[in-house]
């Protein structure tokens, strides 16, 4: 049997708190991280991912708390992300329990990071977060929540973090985050094809076939929801039994 | 009564804190220390040799420190040893991995790269890291497999695979080709899967290690 597709919820994390807002506005709080994080676990979760959604500087002590505690009661691949600047913050973050590492911000600004933190920690920690709208024909990368266009061509901008190092890319549809009208099933295509490391879909979940969709449509290698799993509209066995109903490898 | 003392082998790679967090989650008897001393890990019931990044800086690293004496001293002791991943990797004869680097050659065993012409279900190459949940086939008896079902999930992130002796596999896995997810002899062995990441099953693992006396 082939390798399983994954199931990854994300925790929004704002000062300790999980929150979900629909495109970064109308934030409603989804509970304690360390409680969401072991639910999920106990659901089958393939992985957890956690993004730090201010990511201030005092913030950080908190995150780095929140991960240490949540690596002590779960299980499974644990990924954090958001104002990871420097070789030190990737530290402090693997040092609480952390698996891998989301880069998303620091990459636009200085893309050499990606490389100097993949020799330093290895390909696998390193996921390079993509956040891509769709521009005429095409697709390219926003900073600052959607807000800041950078002019970079997604699909190019893919291409070049695998050559810098990435183990992995974490690519949300800015135009579909919490939209609930389903992936951006051309952009997950046209980057998932167009390199050769695993592509996570994200932004835009709202029922359970566009997961399915995102793996058979979009050719992702795992999907990613917050909003479906965490005000108890599905659990992540409804959505594995789902996708397994479509043909698609899960763990069980 | 003292604790048992289970040493996690630090030569400056790779994430260490996931393997002890699960250790002292699954073996509250145990004293779980994350070390260099060449004194503590001598000293230690159980020791993991644990890898993660390219193998060339692991082996530069093992060399440097001399880790791969100890690694020889743990082995002729009887002391049980596991190795995970690049720590496993680092267990065979040699690597292709950054042009060709020499491994502690403990098992006779070579590590490759996936092959690029690989398809998976979309026709598409398969990626590389191989990242995720697969099976694992349990292809001999091992006190280690105590409550774990061949074809179990077990969670794995590497790129290069050591091909199967079967003298020494103990549970393989698929993934373009057949490849060793698991090695041991005598009170030696290692996994390609990180155990520390694979939820039950992979605790079930590690719990069975602590309970291990080295003898099969």
């Amino acid at each position: 049997m082939p390798l399983a597709k994954r199931i990854i919820p994300c925790l929004d994390v704002d000062r300790g708190r999980v929150v979900k807002g629909v495109n970064f506005l109308n934030i409603r709080d989804a509970g304690d991280p360390v409680e969401v994080a072991k639910r999920y676990n106990e659901q089958g979760a393939d992985e957890i991912t956690m993004l730090d959604i201010t990511a201030t500087h005092e913030g950080r002590g908190t995150m780095i708390e929140t991960v240490r505690a949540i690596a002590g009661q779960v299980f499974i691949p644990l990924t954090v992300g958001g104002g990871i600047r420097t070789v030190a913050d990737i530290r402090a973050m693997l040092n609480a329990g952390a698996d891998k590492i989301g880069i998303n911000s620091a990459a636009i600004s200085n893309p050499a990071f990606v490389r100097e933190a993949s020799e330093r920690f290895g390909a696998q920690c390193i996921v390079v977060a993509i956040d891509a709208k769709r521009v005429d024909d095409h697709w390219e990368i926003f900073t600052h929540g959607g807000r800041k266009a950078t002019g970079i061509n997604a699909v190019e901008w893919a291409i070049r973090m695998q050559a810098y190092g990435a183990g992995e890319l974490l690519l949300t549809s800015m135009d579909r985050d919490g939209a609930k009208s389903g992936f951006d099933l051309a952009l997950t295509r046209a980057i998932s094809d167009a390199v050769s490391i695993p592509v996570i879909a994200s932004g835009g979940v709202g029922t359970l076939e566009h997961l399915a969709e995102g793996v058979n449509l979009g050719h992702a290698d795992a999907v990613l929801a917050a909003s479906i799993f965490h005000f108890g509209e599905f659990t992540i066995a409804d959505a594995k039994r789902h996708m397994a109903s479509r043909n698609i490898e899960m763990r069980r | 009564m003292s604790k048992h003392l289970l040493t996690i082998i630090d030569y400056g790679m790779g994430n260490l804190h996931s393997v002890a967090k699960a250790l002292e989650h699954v073996a509250p008897n145990f004293q779980v220390e994350i070390t260099a001393d060449k004194a503590r890990i001598a000293a230690a019931d159980h020791v993991i040799l644990p890898g993660v990044g390219a193998i060339r800086d692991c082996m530069a690293e093992i060399r440097a420190q001399g880790v791969d004496t100890l690694v020889r001293d743990v082995l002729a002791s009887g002391t049980p040893f596991l190795g995970i991943c690049v720590g496993m990797q680092a267990l065979m004869h040699s690597s292709d991995e950054n042009g060709g680097v020499a491994g502690l050659n403990t098992f006779p065993g070579r590590v490759h790269c996936f092959p690029k012409d690989a398809l998976d279900v979309h026709d598409l190459p398969m990626k590389v890291p191989h990242m995720g949940w697969n099976n694992v086939y349990q292809q001999a008896e091992h006190p280690l497999w105590q409550g774990i079902e061949s074809g179990e999930r077990f969670y794995f992130v590497h790129s290069y695979y050591v091909e199967p002796q079967p003298a020494y596999t103990i549970g393989t896995c698929h993934y373009g080709p057949e490849f060793a997810a698991m090695v041991g002899r005598d009170n030696l062995f290692a996994t390609q899967f990180h155990p520390e990441k694979s939820h039950t099953a992979g605790l079930q693992l590690l719990k069975n290690f602590t309970d291990w006396n080295g003898r099969l």
